[in-house]
């Protein structure tokens, strides 16, 4: 191959790239179930990956040549698959069982049925020690009025509530959740632009807060921030880290597939940030 | 064997018999940890004194196994794995199938799609069972039939409404003994029809 011209070696390079790239989708549509594994002649194959490999010297080619043997390997187990089967006993064609059975009359099947069926023999029946054992739960069974006693409710007035009161029970944020997710959008900017490195900021370092409560309620907000578009997350999961950047405006999800990452924040991991932090 | 310890088989055998023939769970059959549990690591030795005892009744303690592959020498925990029935040994006759509350069309029916399913490695389009069902029953019983096979427990369906064979019919169907009957031919088939009407004539004579 050394001694070929560079534009003849690089057209046998070209073919030997769509050799393997066509075996590869064949195999791909054995691997499928949409063709025979054995329509493949396997020796043909590792003749051409053989052929072709002392050509292949960029990484992409390289990864091309493993991927063919990798689907190689698939398509002869699948062969093997096929063989095993059909070699067990209890391999019958599909085609000769249908014509078979549509021979059959309906008594002629039974018929052989019966022969192959060994139906379960079961018994139901009371004796006199279940009914005696039943009588006497009977007697020890606490009365239905007893069991779900009504609580006491005490009856009131009726009368209006207050914005306030209902704050106060949690039944209403005292911020319109727009305006609560406007201005976290805000102070993530902010806080990016003060201390964020190339306009991210780590996820914990964003999330965290004085208590864990407040953490919490901080990283549920911040889900919705990147829900609505109004942020994104960085996933870096060979250094297990996590950065969150905001966007200027809120970008439109639409066109993209949603996926959702679940982010664990335990006690203990914000327990470690805030000594890490503190210390 | 001590008086002592043929007593405390027999009361053994008891407990299994008990155990086996009424239903515990939702499904019948008792798994092979319970009787462990209640019999002791020498549950199988039990169970195959309780089979010499059925023998004479034309019943058996039937074994099923967690893998479909049934071992040679099973062991102690692939046997608490296993759920054990008791099932007919021998086969019915038409007349008392019909007894035991099957039509002789639904039964015609589960023969057809156990089979088809067994010719399919185990794994069938349902739609494909009904099509091959509808060519001999009628259409608006299929899709019946094939829910009470699967209410059964004889067949299992997926979300893709693919059928698989279920626990009833591993328990209850000789899958070899059915394929190889129907894949006899039928000049066999008539010899063997002719003999048992024989048998049955020749029985009747007799009684």
């Amino acid at each position: 191959m050394q001694t070929q011209k560079p534009a003849k070696r690089k057209e046998h390079k070209k073919l030997g790239k769509d050799k393997l790239e066509r075996i590869i989708d064949m195999m791909k549509g054995i691997e499928s179930h949409t063709v025979d594994p054995f329509l493949l002649n396997i020796d043909e194959i590792i003749r051409i990956v053989q052929e072709y490999f002392p050509d292949w010297d960029q990484p992409e080619e390289l990864n091309l040549d493993s991927e063919a043997i990798h689907h190689l390997a698939t398509v002869i187990k699948l062969q093997s698959e096929w063989v095993k089967q059909r070699s067990t006993s209890l391999y019958t064609d599909p085609f000769l069982l249908e014509e078979k059975i549509t021979q059959k009359n309906k008594q002629e099947l039974t018929r052989v049925f019966l022969h192959a069926w060994h139906p379960i023999v079961e018994l139901e029946q009371v004796t006199l020690r279940s009914l005696a054992d039943a009588k006497r739960y009977w007697d020890a069974l606490v009365p239905l009025k007893e069991r779900w006693e009504q609580e006491a409710v005490t009856e009131v007035a009726m009368g209006t509530t207050s914005r306030e009161e209902l704050v106060e029970q949690s039944i209403l944020r005292d911020e319109a959740f727009s305006a609560e997710l406007e201005r976290l959008w805000k102070e993530l900017k902010d806080k990016v632009q003060a201390q964020g490195k190339e306009g991210k900021l780590a996820y914990m370092d964003w999330v965290s807060a004085d208590t864990y409560a407040e953490t919490v309620q901080r990283a549920y907000l911040t889900s919705f921030l990147v829900t609505y578009g109004y942020a994104t997350l960085e996933i870096i999961p060979l250094e297990d880290e996590i950065f969150i950047s905001p966007f200027d405006e809120p970008a439109s999800k639409m066109s993209k597939q949603a996926v959702s990452v679940p982010i664990m924040l335990t006690f203990e991991s914000w327990r470690k940030w805030k000594r890490g932090e503190r210390d | 064997m001590s008086a002592k310890r043929k007593g405390a088989y027999a009361a053994k055998v008891k407990r299994a018999t008990h155990m086996l023939f009424f239903r515990r769970h939702q499904k019948p059959g008792v798994k092979g940890w319970e009787l462990h549990k209640a019999l002791g690591s020498d549950y199988p030795k039990v169970l195959d004194v309780l089979d010499d005892f059925l023998k004479p009744l034309d019943l058996q303690v039937k074994t099923v196994f967690e893998e479909e592959k049934v071992p040679e020498k099973p062991t102690l925990d692939e046997l608490d794995k296993a759920r054990f029935y008791v099932t007919l040994r021998g086969d019915l006759q038409p007349k008392e199938a019909k007894m035991i509350g099957w039509r002789i069309d639904d039964l015609a029916g589960l023969a057809i799609t156990i089979s088809y399913v067994i010719s399919k490695k185990g794994q069938a389009a349902r739609r494909d069972a009904e099509e091959l069902l509808g060519e001999k029953l009628p259409g608006w019983k299929v899709g019946l039939n094939i829910d009470r096979y699967i209410r059964y427990g004889y067949l299992q369906q997926d979300d893709n409404e693919q059928l698989y064979l279920d626990w009833r019919t591993r328990a209850e169907v000789d899958q070899k003994a059915l394929i190889d009957l129907l894949l006899r031919s039928e000049e066999e088939d008539k010899d063997a029809a002719e003999s048992e009407e024989e048998e049955a004539d020749e029985k009747s004579e007799e009684s």
